[in-house]
């Protein structure tokens, strides 16, 4: 389930169906006392209606877009790609960092997804550590380290 | 100038039948000639031999009374006769007493010398006709008539007859000529569009035309509904060859097909296999993980151990995927050729196997190795498989030596790892390259069974061949060549039409 948080900073929209790699992904995310929020998005319909405020989500201000979305690629209903190819295809959500966080290592998964522009690739490493260590990693990197554009509603 | 031999059939035909019409018509007239100059003869002489008895006859008073007045005047009806040149009457002397000439003046004609015994007789000589007859008066012998006749009658008959025989020659030759171009072509014309019909076969080898069949049932007849049937039996099979031909296409289609969509299948497989097998391995692991983290204190040793043992299974598993992927993936990719120098390759994966070899006391001998054309990017995985098998089974060896070098085989360039490790039983050699198949217990050594499937696997996409020979805690070698044996060079230039015609150097 999302929770609407209004007029507050959103960190990071992650986009996982799978509820283990969820559980895991959030407790290697949180483990660092990560300051940011994090939504949290079940499949592709739910990220697209969070990002764009509808559905659910229409209460929602469009102008607190996530630092950092954590994007699946294999997702029901909407998959990864097609929620990419939509953020990147709105004014409003053009400029927001996507990380593809994936089981897939095939090489058309990576091409496509830069060819629509995401920003990072990240496979999911099958060694538990090198799992949590990369998580970290990426959320540090894109939450800290980065420094994205201000958005323009 | 054209040859008997090569005329047409049609000149041919024609040819021999105005000449055998032509001779036939010759023999027959000439017989019938004979035929009537003999004849004609018989009757010139019968007639003759007639007139001469009647003179003869009327003439036998005037001879017995010596009056040649009247024999003379007995002669001159003779004048009837136009024919007859002279008619006399002699003594039995052989005297002239009497003479008739149909031209005047001029001697009497002496009486031929008579055959001994003959009193009558004939002869045809000098264009004459001469006959003796001899004058009997009551039983006996009183003298001789002689008449001279000319031919001139039987000539102008011959020369009718020849004139005859002429016209009908001729008339006979039209005729026949006309009458043969008529029923030839009836003959002849069903085996020119026989001969026809085979030139059009023999030229545009179209086997659906057909020589136009006749009625007649002759030699003819026969032949063409012959070829005819020839033909048809050449089309049949040609047909069939054809249908065959283009099932074996239609098959070969349907098979490549087949084939595509198989390896689509594999593909969609090997793709889920890296997504829905890798995610719950992560999960097991990752969840064990934190509750080795999460619960250290509360844990017994053993359970530590137990959840060691899970981690272990795991990331054996995880190796397995890994592995498992990388064949298939070597199984549908074709393999990118450029000249390769091996030993830098070699030197490469030794700098990999660092770590994997850590603490270890191993001898890497590596020769001279030759440049082939290879995919560098496989054969580094053919040599990090075999360099760290060999690392691996010479574990217990202090030191381990391994060789890598090359060397030839039956005039062949073939590569060599070798170990002094603890090898393995030949009896086996045969599963060695099998997926999943191991030789060695997984306490001893650890494994996944598909590494040397992998490395057999780029061989064979190289067109060449591994094989193995090894002795039980003597050591193993594994040779490799990376063309087939027909083709034995093995240099730069030496992969002459490779699996996809890459020929680029670098």
């Amino acid at each position: 389930m999302v929770t609407t948080r209004e007029h507050e900073e959103i960190g990071i929209l992650l986009v996982e169906d799978d509820p283990l790699d969820l559980e895991m992904t959030m407790r290697a995310l949180q483990s660092d006392h990560v300051k940011n929020s994090i939504e949290v998005a079940r499949d592709g319909e739910e990220a697209l209606d969070f990002l764009f405020c509808r559905g659910p989500h229409s209460g929602r201000s469009p102008e607190s877009q996530p630092r950092l979305v954590l994007l699946d690629l294999k997702l029901p209903k909407i998959d990864g790609l097609e929620v990419l190819r939509e953020i990147r295809s709105r004014p409003e959500t053009r400029t927001i960092p996507v990380v593809v966080l994936t089981s897939s290592a095939e090489q058309r998964d990576i091409i496509e997804t830069y060819k629509l522009g995401v920003n990072s690739y990240i496979q999911k490493p099958v060694d538990s550590t090198q799992f949590r260590q990369t998580v970290k990693a990426a959320g540090f990197y894109w939450l800290v380290v980065n420094r994205p554009p201000l958005v323009e509603a | 100038m054209l040859k008997i031999r090569d005329y047409s059939i049609k000149k041919k035909l024609t040819l021999m039948n105005m000449l055998v019409s032509g001779v036939t018509l010759l023999l027959a007239c000439t017989a019938f000639g004979a035929y009537e100059l003999a004849t004609f003869r018989s009757t010139m002489v019968q007639n003759l031999s007639i007139q001469a008895q009647i003179v003869g006859a009327n003439s036998a008073s005037a001879l017995l009374f010596n009056d040649a007045k009247s024999a003379v005047n007995t002669l001159s009806a003779l004048k009837a006769a136009p024919a007859v040149l002279s008619g006399g009457i002699y003594t039995l002397a052989g005297e002239s007493f009497a003479m008739y000439r149909r031209d005047t003046g001029g001697h009497s004609p002496p009486l031929p010398p008579m055959p001994a015994g003959q009193t009558e007789e004939h002869w045809f000589a000098d264009k004459e006709l001469k006959l003796i007859r001899s004058i009997v008066f009551q039983g006996k012998l009183i003298g001789t008539v002689y008449i001279r006749s000319d031919l001139q009658d039987m000539n102008d008959r011959l020369l009718r007859y020849a004139g005859m025989v002429v016209a009908v020659l001729s008339v006979s030759l039209i005729a026949a000529f006309l009458l043969l171009t008529t029923f030839q072509r009836a003959a002849t014309r069903p085996i020119l569009q026989l001969a026809e019909t085979a030139r059009i076969v023999s030229r545009e080898k179209k086997y659906s035309v057909r020589a136009p069949s006749t009625d007649s049932h002759d030699e003819v007849g026969l032949l063409i509904e012959a070829f005819n049937e020839m033909l048809v039996q050449i089309q049949a099979r040609d047909a069939a060859l054809q249908t065959s031909q283009e099932e074996l296409e239609q098959r070969v289609t349907q098979r490549t097909a087949e084939l595509d969509a198989m390896n689509k299948e594999l593909q969609a497989f090997t793709y889920s296999v890296a997504h829905d097998l890798r995610a719950p391995l992560r999960h097991i692991q990752g969840f064990s993980n934190l509750l080795m983290e999460s619960f250290a204190s509360q844990l017994e040793p053993e359970a530590k151990t137990f959840l060691q043992r899970i981690g272990e299974g795991t990331q054996q598993m995880g190796r397995l995927i890994d592995d498992l992927l990388s064949l298939a993936r070597i199984g549908r990719q074709e393999p990118r050729l450029q000249a390769t120098g091996l030993n830098s390759l070699v030197q490469e994966v030794l700098r990999d196997l660092k770590t994997e070899t850590e603490g270890r006391d191993i001898h890497w001998q590596v020769g001279e190795l030759p440049f082939v054309d290879c995919d560098p990017g496989l054969m580094k995985q053919v040599f990090y498989n075999l360099l760290s098998n060999a690392a691996k089974y010479s574990r217990p060896r202090k030191p381990a030596v391994i060789d890598i070098g090359q060397m030839s085989v039956e005039g062949q360039v073939v590569n060599f790892v070798r170990d002094n490790g603890v090898g393995f039983n030949m009896k086996y050699a045969n599963k060695l390259f099998g997926v999943f198949q191991r030789l060695h217990r997984k306490e001893d050594f650890e494994g996944t069974g598909v590494g040397l499937a992998t490395v057999q696997r780029i061989i064979h996409k190289h067109g060449g061949r591994i094989w193995a020979e090894a002795e039980i805690d003597k050591g193993a070698t594994f040779f490799f060549s990376l063309t087939s044996q027909n083709d034995g060079r093995q240099t730069a230039n030496g992969h002459e039409g490779g699996k996809n015609g890459y020929d680029k150097r670098t």
